[in-house]
């Protein structure tokens, strides 16, 4: 089966975000950026496809600005076959992107699409229970294991309760969630292969979809700093204190 | 305009999280409950028991049973179009559902919101809660997951809401439910708990949530989390994490064990009343948001502080 996986850019994890100053955004100018981490577990997930000949090719897609080509040749490095950037400079929101997904989907016609569970600068958690309604497909979302079976996925899903189990029908979008797997690191060979690897570049103009966010940002502030709080010398300190001064026990 | 909150429920009784979003609903107009299951009587008169709720949709169906998102979204959907807004509260069924709803609207899901400024303009955390949005939609339905922990819990009971049994929409065909693992405990829900005691990768093992932590927890009557390292490190099962991609908790008393304070956890827990961090390291993080900090071998100052905690009322 040929899979499309999604991979976004986006502000390092181990930063520490800042808000600019005038309220619009956050701070991304000399900010180290990377793969999404929920996408570097989605491309792990369709280069162990492929090793075990399920999956026979993988194509990397990240949409966003010219330098989202370095978040594919990441993913290419890690064992995906191809990529396809849709480049655009306009903020885009998960209903738009997933309107391009799914216009690369009539393009590609992939049997399975795994993205993220959540992309880790919006939060939103979105993309690809829309891109399933978009196309009419079964969801798998937060997988912590997929495995296929009889034509079918069955796709074990993180829920708050702990584990449930999904039989699923083909073709259908994955999400991942954090303990599908561990994702690898790119050898340097495989750095160097990547770069030979073949990245074709769209326009959300040339895929026939109107990426106008919908939701307009009004403010973006900070939130409440927590004032400092104090070092107890004991656990006879600490429980006078739950008891006597913040009243919780 | 009536707003439509989609219940997060287990047939017999509602989850917690959904008198959280019956609340966050009625500042935004006179409120329906859509109970989608099958047998679902139970839920469903829990609902019209909220003071809240002005009227309780039921659809009991087989394709219900399971919250399949591929059953349950056409269903939503259809109704919607009667509403201004519709919410569900971002727990994972609401997560999982909600989206495919706003697809099928073409709409522009707002996820996760803390704040309604206006019935169009709501705040929203972004980047693990580092900034926090406002945002405006333009849509003419808006769909909504909220966070439970901003909208203090509706009254769950003395109303009497009228019950109107809706029509199914079939089932789609395209998934079907095989089995669940449920986590089995005595102790509160992680996310209404009064209490939470988490353990982190300072833990080493999961026989020692057992001897250290539980006996804590038990004699605080409280709910066990964990970081994301004590999940993955399988110490205990995946429901148990508190982050910014796990569960949001907010009680009155937050005890990190073992945690360092990475911002993907703290996003989970920083709103918290009060925070008590017992970690080895007084360098940690996890002291910068803490009110009390204990600095220290947790395997000796956890037994410590159970022995010193009063017996439970
Ligand atoms: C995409 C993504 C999502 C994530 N989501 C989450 C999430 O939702 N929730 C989450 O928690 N994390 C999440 N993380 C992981 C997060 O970045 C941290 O790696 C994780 O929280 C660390 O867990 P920890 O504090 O238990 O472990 P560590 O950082 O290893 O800290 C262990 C602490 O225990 C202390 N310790 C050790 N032994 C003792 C002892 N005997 N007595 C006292 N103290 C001791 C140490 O001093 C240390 O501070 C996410 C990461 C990514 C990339
Ligand atoms: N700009 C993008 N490019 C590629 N994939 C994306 C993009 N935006 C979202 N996705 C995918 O959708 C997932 C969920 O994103 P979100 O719904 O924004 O939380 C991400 O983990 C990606 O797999």
């Amino acid at each position: 089966m040929k899979i499309l996986v999604g991979v976004k850019r986006v502000i390092d994890y181990n930063v520490k975000v800042r808000v600019k100053a005038d309220g619009t955004g956050v701070e991304t100018a000399n900010v180290k950026m990377s793969m999404n981490p929920f996408d570097e577990i989605g491309v792990e997930e369709a280069v162990r496809l492929k090793e075990k000949g399920i999956a026979t090719e993988i194509v990397a897609v990240s949409m966003g600005p010219a330098a989202a080509q370095e978040t594919i040749r990441t993913a290419l490095a890690m064992g995906a076959d191809r990529g396809i950037l849709v480049q655009t400079d306009a903020e885009l929101q998960p209903l738009a992107v997933a309107k391009l997904f799914k216009a690369l989907v009539a393009k590609e016609s992939p049997q399975l699409v795994i993205l993220g569970k959540q992309a880790i600068d919006d939060d939103c958690n979105q993309t690809g229970q829309m891109l399933a309604a978009l196309l009419g497909w079964a969801q798998g979302t937060f997988a912590s294991k997929v495995a296929p079976a009889d034509g079918r996925l069955e796709v074990t899903r993180e829920v708050d309760g702990g584990l449930e189990t999904l039989s699923i029908a083909l073709p259908a979008v994955v999400t991942t969630d954090l303990r599908l797997n561990e994702p690898r690191y790119a050898s340097l060979p495989n750095i160097m292969k990547a770069k030979k690897k073949p990245i074709e570049t769209l326009t959300p103009d040339a895929l026939g979809v109107d990426p106008a966010p919908r939701l307009v940002t009004l403010k973006v502030a900070e939130p409440a700093k927590r004032l400092a709080g104090v070092k107890v010398k004991d656990v006879a300190e600490l429980v006078d204190k739950l008891k006597n001064e913040a009243k919780v026990i | 305009m009536s707003v439509l909150v989609l219940a997060d429920h287990d047939n017999a009784s509602l989850k917690p999280a959904t008198l959280n979003a019956i609340a966050a609903a009625a500042k935004l107009g006179p409120v329906h409950v859509l109970v989608a299951g099958h047998g679902c009587d139970g839920a469903a008169a829990a609902a019209a028991q909220a003071p809240d709720v002005a009227k309780v949709l039921k659809a009991d169906a087989a394709p219900y049973a399971h919250p399949l998102a591929e059953n349950v979204a056409p269903l939503v959907a259809g109704l919607a179009r009667g509403y201004g807004h519709v919410l569900a509260a971002a727990t994972t069924v609401g997560k999982n559902i909600m989206p495919r709803v706003a697809a099928l609207l073409d709409v522009q899901q707002i996820s996760d919101v803390l704040q309604i400024d206006a019935a169009d303009t709501f705040v929203r955390p972004i980047y693990a809660g580092n900034a926090l949005a406002t945002v405006r939609s333009g849509d003419a339905i808006k769909v909504i997951t909220i966070r439970g922990t901003a909208f203090p819990a509706a009254a769950a009971t003395g109303g009497s809401a009228p019950i109107e049994t809706v029509g199914d929409a079939g089932d789609a065909g395209l998934s079907s439910f095989l089995r669940s693992e449920l986590s089995k405990s005595e102790r509160p829900e992680l996310t209404a708990a009064r209490i939470v005691v988490s353990g982190g990768r300072g833990m080493a093992n999961g026989e020692n949530f057992k001897t250290y932590l539980e006996p804590l927890a038990d004699k605080l009557g409280a709910a066990v989390g964990a970081s994301r390292a004590a999940v993955d490190a399988g110490f205990v099962p995946n429901d148990y994490q508190v982050g910014q991609t796990g569960k949001v908790v907010a009680p009155d008393l937050y005890l990190a064990v073992g945690i360092s304070g990475a911002i993907q956890h703290l996003a989970g827990m920083k709103d918290s009343k009060v925070i008590v961090a017992i970690n080895k390291d007084e360098e940690a993080p996890i002291f910068q948001v803490a009110d009390f900090g204990l600095v220290g071998d947790l395997f000796k100052l956890v037994p410590e502080l159970t022995a010193a905690l009063p017996p439970r009322k």
